[in-house]
This record gives structure tokens, C-alpha cells and sequence, in this order.
């Protein structure tokens, strides 16, 4: 389907599918196998240019928004979702910057991150505080003129490999949600360091570490905004990315479809291929109805989000997480049931589509949560009508 | 560092079909890329750029429409294009061409590496490159697989030239010119500032007139080549291999070759 996208953005798509073919492919299976950080693929990333693109072109950037995330972030999960997030990580580190930072913050980090010399890492998870993100425990206490942080960050994508972090902590504990705040902190500052790091079930490349930090000095110049705002910054940051991750998983999706499509024009029983019995034909297209709903929805949102013109879109972004998340789970079990017992070995990429795709319907709040932000909203949509 | 980038345009494809009444390539439906071989002498030179600074310009010759070609390269980080294009430069050889590209060079006089592809895969002939060196009276090496260096004076270079027996180590003096193989790097994918100057930059059409050439050594005229005839050959039935212990096999063979009259 034609989705109208500019000429920019169709070159923007089409350096990042370059860079799944080309780069991603031939090399995921074993990514996938070592867990190692596919640094060389960053570095392909931003030789295309594609850390600029959500970046304004003041500081080294294309100016580009949403919808031009999606696309790469979806056609780099066609290759490999633990490539994509990695990129995607790096935005959602870049993010609170590039919208609440200051003139000195922009000028210092954006055009490190738009090269893609630097990466950046967001740090909102902590032991205690997943889902419940307004129960972190980790303090940034006023002193003269710096912050000095302690407490434990869990499940940081790009922890480690990341320059740049921008950490939630609170700066007043007493004031509860109200005293939470945006930090800025850089690698190799003294009493940051990286503790362990997971070995999981998918996305197994990207890098997921915790971050510690003791005693950790920085310079009250590091503040995002104002002290106490560090909620709705990483509120602001969640809605903008949340169709991000739908756009993982519909990369995901669209990769394990391509697969079945492709395996059952080959695979021969009763001496056809299995692509002429209806129920495998019903399977596919059900599949691909999934996917272009999916992708009809995160491409709509990503607009409307660019556009300015709607104020709350935490229903609409939610949404657009959701949805295709939830796809991307049954489309890639689908995939492997096409493709029989091959689907469910090593030799072949769907299991790992499978095993990708559960991550999506857990971070960045879980789909419980997403739900829940949504029939929040609905009510509230509902009381504003009645008055 | 000055370095100039020859490149052809190409049907992409590896089947050639060439049309038997008029013994010319067949080149409708077929997209056209740049050279695959060409593409490792763009890239080398632009890695001779980042590391020694300097320019790199890349010229074909060829119909309006090898623009795209040329675009691609400005996406790829080239600073300078140059397109040869005119009528009198139709259906030239080998000979005709190099000497209609080292006039472009000769135009361009300041110089000092001269990258090609070590042939095109269209007319697999490996002559242009070593050509364009003899019109310009420079030193050139084909096969190249690797710089080893250009030394801080830049007078001269040192090269990995690829043989059947593994590898020469040739040193000339600059201006020079190389052809590269495949192995001497993976080319880069645009980018996309690239693409955006791509699409916005005019290219630069050199015509007849705008270099100093003879008339006479150009296009047909200046073609000795002659293609009599082109065609596909027809595939070759493949041989029978004997394996096992050599005198059972010589054996197998002086059986066979009784058994075809040939002994
Ligand atoms: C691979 C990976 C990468 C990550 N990257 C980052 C990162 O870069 N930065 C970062 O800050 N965090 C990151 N996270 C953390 C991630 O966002 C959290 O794991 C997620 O928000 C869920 O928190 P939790 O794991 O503590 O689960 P819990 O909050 O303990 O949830 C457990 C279950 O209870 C449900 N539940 C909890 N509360 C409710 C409720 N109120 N109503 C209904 N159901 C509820 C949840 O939906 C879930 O099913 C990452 C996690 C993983 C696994």
C-alpha cells in the first residue's frame, strides 16, 4: 500500500532497508547467538545518517520527526529487533534533551548524538519501580553546585555502550512524583559504573545492563528543564516513543510474514507446495491483514504526533504500542506454525522473530499498563463530554 | 590528495542479451548501475581522501541518462562530478574512449591518483583503465588489492597488485593510476545528506567543445575495434572426471579414448 510518504522519507526507508539487507541479514543469526553489541552496524547506521534524522538540523540533524523513526525502526526490525532497539535507545536518550534541554545542553550532546559518534541511554527502570515508575529510589541530592546520585538503575538498553544518560532520580524525595528530575550523566563520570548485564530471551544484541550509581557527582548544569519535572519529561518522551515500538514490532511482524510467505512457495507435502491449501492461505493472509492494520495505525499516530496539532495523544500513542505489539506476538507464533518443525529451529529466522517480539509487549510500560493509560483516558474523555 | 574516479554505467545484469542482427546490446527493461568493480574505486578513493585530504571527482562518459550514475556518487560523499557527453563520443572502442577520458583528466590537470575499476562487466575488456595511463604518459598497475602507503610527500605510492600466485608489491611515482579488484574494500551505502545533495546538485556535462581533443580519434572514427559478429556461445557439455588411484584412472581414460577412436 502507497502510504503517500514524501521523497525524504522514502530515502530515509530505503538507506535503512539497505542497511537490514546488506549489513543486518547476514549477520543476525550469530548476533543472535553471541549476544554481542553490533557496534559495527551503529556505525554503518550513522555513516548513513540516520541518527540525524530526528534531530533538528541546527544541531547537525534532518529535522525530522516521528514517522521518520517509525520507518527506520521498522525496516531495521525487518533485520533484527536488537539492532533496531539499540538505535531507537539512543533516540529516547536524545529526546529529553533535544525537547526540554537547554541552549548549552543542545550545542554540547545533539550533535554527538547526530553523528552517531555517541549514543544515549534513558534510565527510568529501577528494582523496585517498574511498572510503578513514581516508586524509584534512587536520589539526586542538591549540593552547592552539583547532584550527587546514588541508587541502582535495572534494564538499560544500551547500558554500557552509551555515552550519554539521561537518568530519572528524585531531588526531592518529601515532594513524592513532584521531586523527581532529569539528569544528564556522562560515562566515565566518577562513581557511575555498569553492573550486570542480561542475558535474555530475545532482542539478545542489544545491550540491557544495570547502571549504578554511588556517590556519583555531577554538575547542576546536567538538570533537564526544572528540578521536580522528571515525570513529565519521561511522560512526553514515553508518548512520543511508543510508536516506535509498535514500529519494532511491525518490522517484526512484516520480517516473519515475509518468511512464511516465502517457505510456503517452497515447501513441498502431497506434492504441492503448502502455499496451495487454503488453511495455510488463511493463516497468511490473516497475518497480513494484522500487519497492514498495524502499519496503517503506527503511520497515522506518527503523523498526527508530527503535526503538533493534537496536544494529549497518551490514548493515540498508546494505542499505536499496543496494537501492533500484540501483532507482532501472534503473527511471529503464526510464522512458525507455517513453517512446521523448520520453524521452530535455529536454522531458520522466525523463532527468532518470535522471541524478539515478546520483549515489545512489555517495555516502555507493559501492555497492561498501555491499557490502562488508555481507559484512563476514556473516561476522562467521557466526563469532559458530559459537561 | 586529488584523485579522479573513472566509473561506467552498466546494465545490471550478469546475462547479457545482445541483439544478433545488430550486434549491440539489448538494453531495454534492463536497469543500469554503476559498474560493480567501479564501486571499489569510488570507495577507495574516498578512503584516500578521509586519510590524506583532498578531492575526489568521478567522470564517465556516457548518454544523458548516466547522471543517475554520477548522483550516485555525490550520495556516496564524492565532492565533484563530471559527465562526458556528446554524439562524436558515441560508439567509441577502447582506444577511443581512454583517449576521450584522459582529455577530461588533461582538462582537470591538477592530479595525483587516478582510480578505475579493473574492468566493466558488460565489456569485461580491462583496457580503458591501463589506456587512459598511456594517453597521459603515467606510471599504472592493474589488479590492485591493496595501498600500503602514500608517503607524507605524496610523490609517490606503493601497491598490492593481485596475481595468480598470490601477490606483487609494486611502487611508482604519482600521478599514477590503479585499477582495484574486489578485495581491496567493502563500498560504502549512501547516506542520506548525501542523497538529499544528490538530488538537488546540477550536473556538470562536458561536450566536445569544452576540451581539447582530436576530432578524428573520437567516437567510430577513432575506433579501430571492428565487431564483426557477437553471440552466445553455446554452454559446453562438462567433462567426465575419473577419480581413485591414478593407474586405475589413466586406465579409465585410455579406455575411453579407445572407445572414441581418438587412440
Ligand atoms: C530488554 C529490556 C529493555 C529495557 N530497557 C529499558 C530502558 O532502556 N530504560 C528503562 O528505564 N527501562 C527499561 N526496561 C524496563 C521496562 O520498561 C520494564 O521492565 C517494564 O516497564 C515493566 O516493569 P517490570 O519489569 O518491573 O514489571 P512489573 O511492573 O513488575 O510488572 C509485572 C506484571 O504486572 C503487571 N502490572 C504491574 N502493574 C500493574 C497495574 N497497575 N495494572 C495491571 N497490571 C500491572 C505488568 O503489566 C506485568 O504483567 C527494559 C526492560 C527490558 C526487559
Amino acid at each position: 500500500m502507497d502510504y503517500l510518504l514524501t521523497e525524504e522519507q522514502e530515502m530515509i526507508r530505503e538507506l535503512a532497508s539497505k542497511i537490514t539487507e546488506n549489513k543486518i541479514m547476514p549477520v543476525r543469526e550469530e548476533l543472535d547467538r553471541t549476544g554481542e553489541f553490533p557496534g559495527g552496524i551503529v556505525k554503518d547506521i550513522a555513516a548513513a545518517d540516520l541518527f540525524r534524522v530526528a534531530i533538528p538540523e541546527e544541531y547537525g540533524g534532518i529535522g525530522g520527526g516521528c514517522l521518520e523513526l517509525c520507518l527506520i525502526v521498522e525496516e531495521l526490525s525487518r533485520g533484527c529487533a536488537g539492532v533496531a532497539v539499540s538505535f531507537a535507545a539512543s533516540a529516547l536518550g536524545a529526546f529529553p534533551i533535544n525537547r526540554f534541554g537547554s541552549e548549552e545542553q543542545k550545542k554540547k550532546y545533539l550533535p554527538l548524538l547526530a553523528s552517531g559518534e555517541k549514543l544515549a541511554a534513558f534510565g527510568l527502570t529501577e528494582p523496585n519501580a517498574g511498572s510503578d515508575a513514581g516508586a524509584i529510589e534512587t536520589t539526586a541530592k542538591p549540593e552547592g553546585d552539583e547532584y550527587v546520585l546514588n541508587g541502582t538503575k535495572v534494564f538499560i538498553t544500551n547500558g554500557g555502550e552509551a555515552d550519554i544518560y539521561v537518568i530519572i532520580a528524585m531531588t526531592n524525595k518529601e515532594k513524592g512524583a513532584r521531586g523527581a528530575s532529569a539528569l544528564i550523566v556522562e560515562k566515565g563520570t566518577p562513581g557511575f559504573s555498569f553492573g550486570k548485564k542480561e542475558d535474555k530471551m530475545g532482542i539478545r544484541c542489544s545491550a540491557t545492563r544495570e547502571l549504578v550509581f554511588d556517590n556519583c557527582r555531577i554538575p547542576k548544569g546536567n538538570l533537564i528543564g526544572r528540578e521536580g519535572t522528571g515525570f513529565i519529561i519521561t511522560m512526553s518522551n514515553f508518548n512520543h516513543s511508543r510508536s516506535g515500538i509498535g514500529a519494532q514490532a511491525l518490522g517484526t511482524a512484516q520480517g516473519a510474514l515475509d518468511e512464511a510467505v516465502k517457505y510456503s512457495g517452497e515447501r513441498v507435502q502431497f506434492g504441492k507446495t503448502i502455499a496451495t491449501f487454503q488453511a495455510i492461505q488463511h493463516k497468511l493472509a490473516d497475518m497480513a491483514i494484522q500487519v497492514e492494520a498495524a502499519r496503517a495505525l503506527i503511520y497515522s499516530t506518527a503523523r498526527m504526533i508530527d503535526s503538533g496539532k493534537q496536544k494529549n495523544f497518551s490514548k493515540e500513542s498508546a494505542i499505536s504500542k499496543v496494537f501492533p505489539s500484540d501483532v507482532a506476538m501472534a503473527v511471529t507464533v503464526e510464522a512458525i506454525q507455517v513453517l512446521g518443525g523448520y520453524g521452530y529451529m535455529k536454522d531458520y529466522p522466525v523463532e527468532k522473530y518470535m522471541r524478539d517480539a515478546k520483549i515489545m509487549q512489555i517495555y516502555e510500560g507493559t501492555n497492561e499498563i498501555q491499557r490502562n493509560i488508555i481507559g484512563l483516558e476514556l473516561i476522562k474523555e467521557s466526563k469532559r463530554k458530559k459537561k | 590528495m586529488n584523485i579522479i574516479v573513472f566509473i561506467k554505467q552498466v546494465p545490471e545484469t550478469t546475462e547479457v542479451k545482445i541483439n544478433p542482427e545488430t550486434n549491440t546490446l539489448i538494453r531495454e527493461g534492463v536497469t543500469s548501475i554503476i559498474n560493480p568493480f567501479d564501486m571499489y574505486a569510488i570507495e577507495e578513493g574516498l578512503r584516500v581522501r578521509e586519510a590524506k585530504g583532498g578531492r575526489v571527482t568521478v567522470i564517465t562518459m556516457g548518454p544523458p541518462q548516466a547522471e543517475a550514475a554520477l548522483r550516485q556518487c555525490i550520495a556516496m560523499g564524492v565532492d565533484e562530478v563530471v559527465l562526458l557527453s556528446d554524439r562524436v563520443f558515441a560508439g567509441s572502442d577502447t582506444l577511443a574512449t581512454s583517449y576521450t577520458l584522459s582529455c577530461a583528466v588533461r582538462k582537470i590537470k591538477d592530479f595525483d591518483l587516478i582510480i578505475c575499476g579493473k574492468q566493466a562487466s558488460d565489456g569485461d575488456t580491462a583496457q580503458v583503465g591501463p589506456g587512459i595511463a598511456q594517453h597521459l604518459n603515467i606510471p599504472f598497475v592493474t589488479y590492485v588489492r591493496k595501498i600500503e602507503e602514500i608517503p607524507e610527500d605524496r610523490k609517490s605510492i606503493r601497491v598490492e597488485k593481485m596475481v595468480d600466485e598470490g601477490y606483487e608489491v609494486r611502487e611508482m611515482k604519482l600521478p599514477a593510476l590503479i585499477t582495484v579488484v574486489k578485495e581491496i574494500n567493502e563500498p560504502r551505502l549512501e547516506s542520506l545528506r548525501g542523497k538529499l545533495n544528490a538530488k538537488k546538485a546540477q550536473i556538470p556535462v562536458w561536450t566536445f567543445s569544452d576540451m581539447e581533443m582530436d576530432k578524428e580519434r573520437l567516437g567510430l572514427d577513432g575506433s579501430p575495434t571492428q565487431v564483426i559478429k557477437i553471440f552466445t556461445p553455446q554452454p559446453r557439455e562438462a567433462g567426465e572426471i575419473f577419480e581413485g588411484e591414478a593407474e586405475d584412472c589413466v586406465n579409465k581414460l585410455v579406455e575411453k579414448m579407445k572407445e572414441n577412436k581418438i587412440v
